[in-house]
């Protein structure tokens, strides 16, 4: 006998009549209610891309930054606290703080 | 005219070295009339490494929020190194990004990182899956509870699951905006939901059991087996709200049967 917990027909049916509620509670669209919601959509939606995703279009990475050493020296002491990291607290005590080095 | 023997040797020989930053300018490029190339090849080497820098902004914003940008673009800079781009579509490059930041010494102090990045990954993944209709909830009523144990979900494309050690989704989710970021204790496990039932991509944080049952059921585990697993994972899980969660966040597209 396998310590394995047995769900039976009968809870499944409950839990599913109990879900249908929720959702029949949440009120579903009706077809064209989805429909306009999603047309005014669209629009804005379409015009979203991400940058760099276009090789083609101009902008950052495409414009001539001079040398080869402007964006590959990682220098170690640039590694200084400058986000949001201080907000967040991590096991041990240890904020996320960034230490130079 | 380069032959195309001559052509590849060309190309291997152009990319070996744009990810070498003291690297000498191939032999074979050179500016007309045979005179050197070296600061017009230095000016392209140095696009290649800052157009996939920006890449992983552009696909990790709430990560760089977190870490701050000079530190991203340092992080970056190391990763691009590294992995260079296997594909010309750039929205697809940055896969291993969360792997590395886990490895990354810099990093270490923020052990929430890598999952982070990986529900913005995730994010771009959902964002770009195929379109399909959720599942109506109604078509479970039709099912005869004698034929619920067994009754398997077809997974909607653009769902997906990212389980944490980590309060990854409330950390993403107050990094994603421009507000300010409270006080986060990070140290609660999250797991993660997100799917795109239309255009919207929407992130949830899953209640307990409910990453084990939903996983189970998109990998087409029966109904039955998978909220039993989900009860062993979690004593306290929520059959009920897990069902109508995952329906309501688009999750499924059909229902079947393990018979059939």
């Amino acid at each position: 006998m396998s310590a394995k917990k047995t769900v039976t027909t009968l809870a499944l049916a409950g839990a599913v009549t109990t879900a249908l509620a929720s959702l029949a509670m949440a009120g579903p669209l009706t077809k064209e209610q989805v429909d306009a919601a999603m047309a005014a959509k669209k629009e804005k939606c379409f015009g979203v891309s991400l940058k760099g995703q276009n090789d083609c279009a101009a902008g950052p990475g495409t414009t001539c930054q001079g040398t080869s050493t402007v964006d590959y020296q990682g220098n170690a002491w640039k590694f200084v606290a400058g986000g949001t990291c201080t907000s967040i607290d991590v096991p041990g005590g240890k904020k996320g703080s960034l230490k130079p080095i | 005219m380069l032959q195309p023997e001559q052509a590849s040797g060309y190309a291997a020989q152009f990319a070996a070295a744009l990810l070498t930053p003291d690297g000498a300018t191939p032999v074979a490029v050179t500016a007309p009339g045979a005179k050197a190339a070296g600061r017009r090849f230095d000016v392209y080497r140095n696009n290649v490494t800052v157009s996939l820098i920006e890449s992983l902004i552009a696909i990790y914003p709430a990560v760089q929020r977190i870490t701050g940008p000079d530190f991203f673009r340092a992080m970056a800079r190391a990763h691009v190194r590294e992995t260079p781009p296997t594909s010309p579509l750039l929205f697809d490059y940055g896969r291993d990004f969360p792997c590395f930041i886990g490895r990354y010494e810099h990093a270490e102090a923020m052990p929430f990182l890598p999952d982070v990045a990986r529900i913005e990954r995730a994010w771009l993944d959902a964002y770009h899956a195929a379109d399909a209709v959720p599942l109506d909830g109604a078509a479970l009523a039709a099912v005869p509870p004698e034929r619920l144990p067994g009754l398997r979900f077809a997974a909607h494309p653009a769902a997906r699951i990212v389980r944490s050690d980590f309060a990854a989704a409330t950390i993403f989710s107050a990094n994603r905006s421009d507000a300010p970021v409270p006080r986060i204790d990070g140290s609660v496990p999250e797991d993660a939901l997100i799917t795109r039932p239309a255009f919207d991509v929407a992130v949830r944080h899953l209640p307990p059991g409910g990453a084990v049952f939903a996983t189970l059921l998109i990998t087409q585990h029966p109904l039955g087996a998978a909220a039993e697993a989900a009860f062993e994972a979690a004593p306290d899980f929520d059959l009920a709200t897990n069902i109508a969660g995952l329906i309501e966040a688009g999750a499924f597209t059909d229902i079947g049967f393990e018979d059939s």
